[in-house]
């Protein structure tokens, strides 16, 4: 089985993950291979089975509302591949 | 100095801790005698992403100083480890074995790291690993490919390969590593050295650069089963910061060390013996089992966890599903690398990824964004969610049976380099015996259980949630009872 190149590229834009024509062309064949495998959870009934959203019996984590230590501006821009006046740089977000 | 370095790089943290505290040897001597080795070994296994040599000699200095004075010696004081790459590290660059973050300084410490700090542990680097904590021979490394000591020409298993060689070979006495579906435990089982997956909530994911969240865990990686007992001690805990880890008291580790486990019941489910297990990974575990019914333990080889085969293709799903939106952040804007080439915002985002991201991890961001896409969602996560209910619930009622249950830790021993590379599917039947543990939040741990001539074969015991002791006495019991863990590959 393969995936359409064309549903590999959507699911790539939806990931916002640009991908070479090779790519694509590897992966509608890769990823069909390991969805072929995960084909077996259908086999399973789970009629009446709730889903694991977390493995912990926890609940409302809460904590009080309190100031603590924090970083410099210096600190957080640091890594920042682009910077403009102490500001992050991106490109264009509006025409 | 009245020991040899190599001698000094074969020290367990306990024997060490005893000699510093005798101050036969000095936190100098010992961080001296493992730079030393890494330096003699690093051309051949390429364990280690980076070195901290002027740092850890300082650190090593104050520890000293401290150690002439204090009443009170914690146990990984002035001993020198290595951490995997995926742990944030103030002031030394957390690369997470990949392009994205090859220039990445964190501006804190996780939490483990703090707590080792808090017992003046010396940090010596950062150790190699499949990217993003992705893969299972450490072949995915966006800089190199780590080798497995006891053989060159193969894999050290992953993700964090680099970390179970550096305490395999001496480069650090002890190290950590990170487990989402076996990256302690089965490159643990592919070194000969122990490797420990603490139970989900029980080490802190402050600071762990996030694979999958509902499967991450922190862990060590020793040369035997006190030395886990006393690194778990410095790391387990309950941190604000971390809003899983679960608030249980922690009991000593050690204090459950006894050579014996009279009136335990291990239980051994066959759906671990997977088609394709080896000869001699059957035939190692079985001189295992005896051995363990030498030192008391009552076994049943009966035990039988049918959902065991699902486990697989759960875990394809769920890791996948929750990398691809924990990995939504790398883009190119506060952190890591970033292509500028782009006349917008999208398609910079997207360059930045495509040249960031290596095979594997595109490979699981896909996958995941699959799973979770308009149409596919209820057929795969969700169906995968209900799946690891029963999966958790199997386990549950197998510990209402068992004290524990024993495994092959891989089925395989270490493979070659390259052998699995172009097929994803035979990478992931590596981790075919270690990832239900993870789906089902539980503790293992994996130990030295034998060798098929030279390459080391790992056996591994699962636990009840929070259930760390029992488990490490098992093992503590085992290694009393056998030299495993002493053998060392020539390098």
């Amino acid at each position: 089985m393969k995936l359409s190149n064309d549903l590999v590229r959507h699911i790539a834009s939806l990931a916002c993950l640009g991908l070479s024509e090779e790519e694509v062309e590897r992966f509608s064949l890769q990823l069909a291979h390991i969805l072929d495998n995960v084909e077996l959870l259908g086999q399973v009934d789970t009629t009446g089975v709730p889903p694991a959203t977390h493995i912990v019996p926890l609940q409302n984590v809460l904590r009080a509302d309190e100031v603590s230590g924090s970083y410099s501006q210096a600190d957080i821009l640091a890594n920042a591949p682009r910077l403009a006046e102490k500001c992050f740089k991106v490109q264009t977000i509006l025409e | 100095m009245s020991m040899a370095d190599k001698e000094l790089t074969r020290l367990t943290i306990h024997e060490a801790h005893q000699l510093l505290k005798q101050r036969q040897i000095s936190s100098v001597e010992l961080t001296k005698a493992a730079l030393k080795r890494i330096s003699d070994v690093e051309s051949k296994v390429h364990a280690c992403l980076a070195i901290v040599e002027d740092g850890a000699l300082e650190e090593a200095e104050r520890a000293d100083e401290y150690m002439r004075t204090a009443e009170d010696v914690a146990p990984l004081t002035g001993i020198p480890a290595l951490i995997k790459d995926v742990i944030c590290t103030r002031g030394i660059r957390t690369t997470c074995g990949s392009r994205m973050l090859e220039e990445f300084v964190s501006p804190y410490d996780a939490t483990v790291i703090e707590r080792l700090k808090a017992q003046k542990a010396i940090i010596v680097g950062k150790t190699n690993m499949d990217e993003f904590a992705m893969g299972s021979s450490n072949e995915h490394s966006a800089f190199f490919p780590t080798r497995n000591p006891w053989d060159l020409s193969r894999v050290p298993g992953g993700s964090s390969g680099g970390s179970a060689v550096a305490v395999s070979t001496g480069e650090a006495v002890y190290a950590l590593g990170s487990d989402t579906g076996g990256s302690i435990r089965q490159p643990a089982g592919f070194c000969s050295v122990v490797g420990l997956k603490p139970t989900y909530g029980r080490v802190s994911r402050y600071g762990l650069i996030a694979f999958a969240s509902s499967l991450d865990q922190i862990g060590p990686m020793t040369r035997d089963v006190t030395d886990c007992a006393l690194v778990m001690n410095a790391i387990a805990g309950h941190d604000s910061r971390d809003s899983t880890s679960v608030p249980h008291p922690v009991p000593d580790y050690t204090r459950q060390l006894i050579a014996d486990i009279k009136g335990l019941k291990l239980g051994v489910p066959r759906e671990y013996l997977v088609e394709g297990t080896q000869d001699e990974v059957r035939a190692a575990l079985e001189t295992a089992i005896e051995k363990l019914r030498e030192v008391g333990a009552e076994i049943d080889r009966e035990a039988t966890l049918p959902y065991t085969k699902y486990a697989l293709a759960a875990f394809h799903v769920l890791a996948p599903s929750e990398a691809s939106a924990n990995l939504a952040r790398y883009d190119g804007v506060k952190y890591g690398f970033s292509e500028a080439d782009a006349t917008n915002v999208i398609e910079a985002t997207a360059k930045t990824r495509q040249f960031g991201f290596g095979p594997e991890v595109k490979r699981r961001i896909m996958l995941g964004t699959y799973a979770l896409s308009a149409g596919y969602h209820e057929a795969h996560y969700l169906k995968a969610q209900k799946v690891r209910t029963l999966i958790k619930e199997e386990f549950d009622r197998a510990f209402e049976e068992y004290d524990a249950l024993i495994t092959p830790t891989s089925p395989t021993v270490p493979f070659k380099l390259g052998e699995r590379m172009d097929d994803p599917m035979q990478m992931y039947l590596a981790d075919v015996c270690t990832l239900p543990i993870n789906i089902g939040g539980v503790p293992a741990i994996s130990i030295p259980a034998g060798f098929a001539g030279d390459l080391p074969i790992g056996m591994q015991i699962i636990g009840r949630p929070f259930g760390e002791e029992q488990i490490l006495r098992i093992a503590f019991a085992f290694e009393q009872a056998t030299d495993w863990h002493k053998r060392t590959p020539e390098l």
